[in-house]
C-alpha cells in the first residue's frame, strides 16, 4: 500500500528527517495501520453529517479587546536561541 | 498508628481539620515514600522543597479555619500540565528543559484550593500509548506483581505514573488526562479509581495538547469519594478553552447517596466479543449483580459500531497530534537541533526530539489529512465517529448509566506488547468508544484476577452526569469491598 516513495513524502510534510534504511519498515507499519483502519469502509455513512464538535455547543462570542500581552521576555524565556525579544532561526534568505 | 500514607484523601483531609496531623507531616511522609520507592520511577521530576513550602502555607490557612477543598493534600501531577517554573517535559525529549511561564487551569484551581504539588508524573510521550513505556523518561513501573513471579508489569497508559503513584502510597492522588483511555486503563491496572470527566468538564488551558477534540482531565484516586472531591475542585468554566462548558459544578461528594434503586444499568452486548477472557466475562457479570442486588434494574442494550471505534480513534486521533505537535519545530522552546536550514533545522529537530510511537502518529495524521485521502480517510472517520455517538444517545434513552470492563485484561508485562502497534491499541478496545462521544467513564477497582493482579469496572454516564456514574461507582466498591493492596506499598 504505502510504499517508500510515499513514506518519504510524508515524513518531509511532517518535516521529520527519516533515514533512507527506516523507509521501508515505516511504510510496512503504516500500511499495516492503514489497511486496518480501512474496516471503516464497511460502515454506510450515506447521509451522515462529520462529528466536529463534541459536546454540541456553539463557539462563544467575546469582545474584541485587548485582555493580555507586554509580555516579550516570557514569550521568548524558553527559546533555544534569541535576539532581542525575537526568536532567533537559520537565516532563510540570502 | 496508621501510616499516614494509607489514609484516603478524605480521612486525610478530615484528619488535617481536626488537627490530628499538619500538612507539613502528611507532606513529609509522602516525601520519604518517594524517596524509597523511585525504582517504580513514578515521577518525572520532583519537587519536595515546593510541596514543603505550600504544606506550610495550608498549616496557617488550616490554623485561620480557613481551608480548600484539597488543603494540605500532596498530589502528584501528570507532566503533561503546564505548571509555572515547574519543568514540564509531556514525558518527550523534544521539551528538554521546557519551565512554562504560566499554570494550567486545572494545576491552578488545585493550587488554590490548597493541593500540595509533590511532583510531575511520568506518561506516555505526549499522553500517546498505553503502557508508559514510550516515555522519554523510561517506563514507569506498576508496583502491583502477579502471584509469584517477579516480572516488572506495566502500570498502563498514558497517565501511568500517576496510576502507580497513587497505588504505591507515594501520591495521595494524581491527575491524569485521557484521550482514548488513559486514566480509566492505568486506574485499573494499578487498583485504583479514576475517572474521565465530560468532555467540556475540565479545562484543557495549558495541558500539553495530543487530540483536542478528545483531551479531558481527571482524577485518579484511592476511592470514589476521593474521586468525586478532587474532581470539583478541578473542574468549572474557563474562558481560555473554548471547549469549556460553562455550567456549574455540582457537589459531586453529595451525589455519593448510594441509593441505586430503580436506576436502569445497561450492558452493551458488543462488549463482550467473542475471545473475552473469562474473567473479564466473569467480574462484569458480578458487577451487573451487585447492582441488581442493590435495587437497580439491568437491562442489556446495544451499541452496534462499537466494533469501528479502535480504527476511527486510530485516525482522528493521529490527525490531530499531526496538527498539534507541529508546534515542536525547534524555535519556541525545548531542543533544537541545528540544520544548515530552517527546513533541515526543523526535520532534524523533530526527528530527535519525537520518540518512535510519536513519530508513528504524527505520519499516521499527516497522511489521513493529506490531499486526495482526506475524505477517505478523515471525513470517514468523522463520519463513523458521530455514528458512535448517536448508539450512546440511543442507549442513554433507554438506561440511566452503562456499566462494562475497563480493560480486556490486566496489567502485562514490561516489553509484551511493544513489538506491534496494534496489539498495543487493542488495550482501549471498551475506553475508546466514551472518549469519541465525550461521554463521562469511571473506573473502579472490583476485584482480583486469578493471578492476583486488579481488575477494573467501568461507568458510563449521559454528559455532564458524573454524579450518576459517581453514585453507582460507589454503590460497586462497597459490593467488591477492594482492599488488596500493590506487592510494593
Amino acid at each position: 500500500m504505502l510504499d517508500k516513495q510515499t513514506v518519504r513524502n510524508i515524513a518531509f510534510l511532517a518535516r521529520i528527517d527519516v533515514k533512507e534504511d527506516d523507509l521501508e519498515p515505516l511504510a510496512n507499519q503504516l500500511s499495516g495501520i492503514i489497511g486496518w483502519v480501512e474496516q471503516l469502509g464497511e460502515v454506510n455513512t450515506d447521509g451522515v453529517a462529520p462529528m466536529t464538535s463534541v459536546t454540541n455547543q456553539v463557539l462563544r462570542w467575546r469582545a474584541d479587546e485587548l485582555t493580555d500581552g507586554g509580555r516579550a521576555d516570557q514569550v521568548v524565556l524558553n527559546a533555544p536561541d534569541k535576539l532581542d525579544g525575537c526568536f532567533a532561526v537559520p537565516k532563510m534568505v540570502e | 498508628m496508621t501510616t499516614l500514607t494509607d489514609l484516603t484523601l478524605a480521612q486525610a483531609r478530615d484528619g488535617l481539620r481536626n488537627k490530628d496531623f499538619t500538612a507539613r507531616e502528611l507532606t513529609e511522609s509522602y516525601i520519604a515514600a518517594m524517596d524509597k520507592h523511585r525504582d517504580l520511577n513514578a515521577y518525572i521530576t520532583e519537587t519536595p522543597e515546593l510541596a514543603l513550602a505550600q504544606a506550610a502555607e495550608s498549616d496557617a490557612r488550616l490554623a485561620k479555619g480557613d481551608a480548600g477543598a484539597m488543603e494540605g493534600l500532596p498530589i502528584g501531577m501528570k507532566d503533561l500540565f503546564c505548571t509555572e517554573g515547574v519543568l514540564t517535559t509531556a514525558g518527550s525529549h523534544i521539551l528538554d528543559g521546557f519551565k512554562p511561564p504560566y499554570e494550567s487551569t486545572v494545576s491552578a484551581r488545585l493550587k488554590q484550593a490548597g493541593a500540595v504539588l509533590l511532583g510531575k508524573t511520568n506518561l506516555d510521550e505526549f499522553a500517546m500509548g498505553s503502557s508508559n513505556e514510550t516515555s522519554y523518561y523510561g517506563a514507569s513501573k506498576n508496583p502491583w506483581k502477579a502471584t509469584g513471579d517477579d516480572r516488572d508489569l506495566v502500570p498502563g497508559g498514558s497517565s501511568g505514573g500517576s496510576a502507580a503513584a497513587v497505588a504505591a502510597r507515594i501520591a495521595i492522588a494524581a491527575t491524569g488526562t485521557d484521550t482514548g483511555g488513559s486514566i480509566r486503563q492505568p486506574a485499573a491496572y494499578c487498583g485504583i479509581t479514576g475517572i474521565k470527566p465530560t468532555y467540556g468538564r475540565c479545562s484543557r488551558w495549558g495541558i500539553i495538547a495530543y487530540a483536542s477534540s478528545l483531551d479531558q482531565a481527571g482524577p485518579m484516586t484511592r476511592d470514589v469519594r476521593d474521586a468525586a472531591i478532587m474532581l470539583g475542585a478541578m473542574s468549572g468554566y474557563d474562558p481560555k478553552d473554548s471547549t469549556s462548558a460553562n455550567l456549574p459544578v455540582p457537589d459531586f461528594e453529595a451525589a455519593l447517596t448510594g441509593n441505586i434503586k430503580g436506576l436502569r444499568i445497561g450492558l452493551p452486548k458488543e462488549y463482550r466479543p467473542e475471545g473475552l477472557s473469562p474473567e473479564i466475562a466473569a467480574l462484569w457479570d458480578r458487577g451487573a449483580q451487585w447492582l441488581k442486588d442493590a435495587g437497580a434494574e439491568v437491562v442489556e442494550i446495544s451499541l452496534p459500531h462499537t466494533k469501528y471505534a479502535l480504527a476511527t480513534y486510530y485516525v482522528i486521533a493521529p490527525a490531530e497530534c499531526s496538527s498539534n505537535l507541529a508546534r515542536y519545530d525547534g524555535v519556541r522552546f525545548g531542543l533544537r537541533v541545528e540544520g544548515s536550514s530552517l527546513d533541515e533545522m526543523y526535520m532534524k529537530t523533530r526527528a530527535a526530539g519525537f520518540g518512535t510511537e510519536v513519530q508513528r502518529r504524527i505520519m499516521m495524521g499527516t497522511y489521513v489529512l493529506s490531499a486526495g485521502y482526506y475524505d477517505a480517510y478523515y471525513l470517514k472517520a468523522q463520519k463513523v465517529r458521530a455514528l458512535i455517538a448517536q448508539d450512546f444517545r440511543q442507549a442513554f434513552e433507554q438506561v440511566d448509566v452503562i456499566l462494562a470492563p475497563t480493560a480486556p485484561t490486566p496489567a502485562f508485562g514490561m516489553g509484551e506488547n511493544m513489538a506491534d502497534p496494534i496489539t498495543m491499541y487493542l488495550n482501549d478496545v471498551f475506553t475508546v468508544p466514551t472518549s469519541l462521544a465525550g461521554l463521562p467513564g469511571l473506573s473502579v477497582p472490583a476485584g482480583l484476577s486469578a493471578t492476583g493482579l486488579p481488575l477494573g469496572l467501568q461507568l458510563i454516564g449521559k454528559p455532564f452526569d458524573e454524579e450518576t456514574v459517581l453514585r453507582v461507582g460507589g454503590v460497586i466498591e462497597d459490593a467488591a469491598g477492594f482492599t488488596a493492596k500493590p506487592t510494593l506499598a
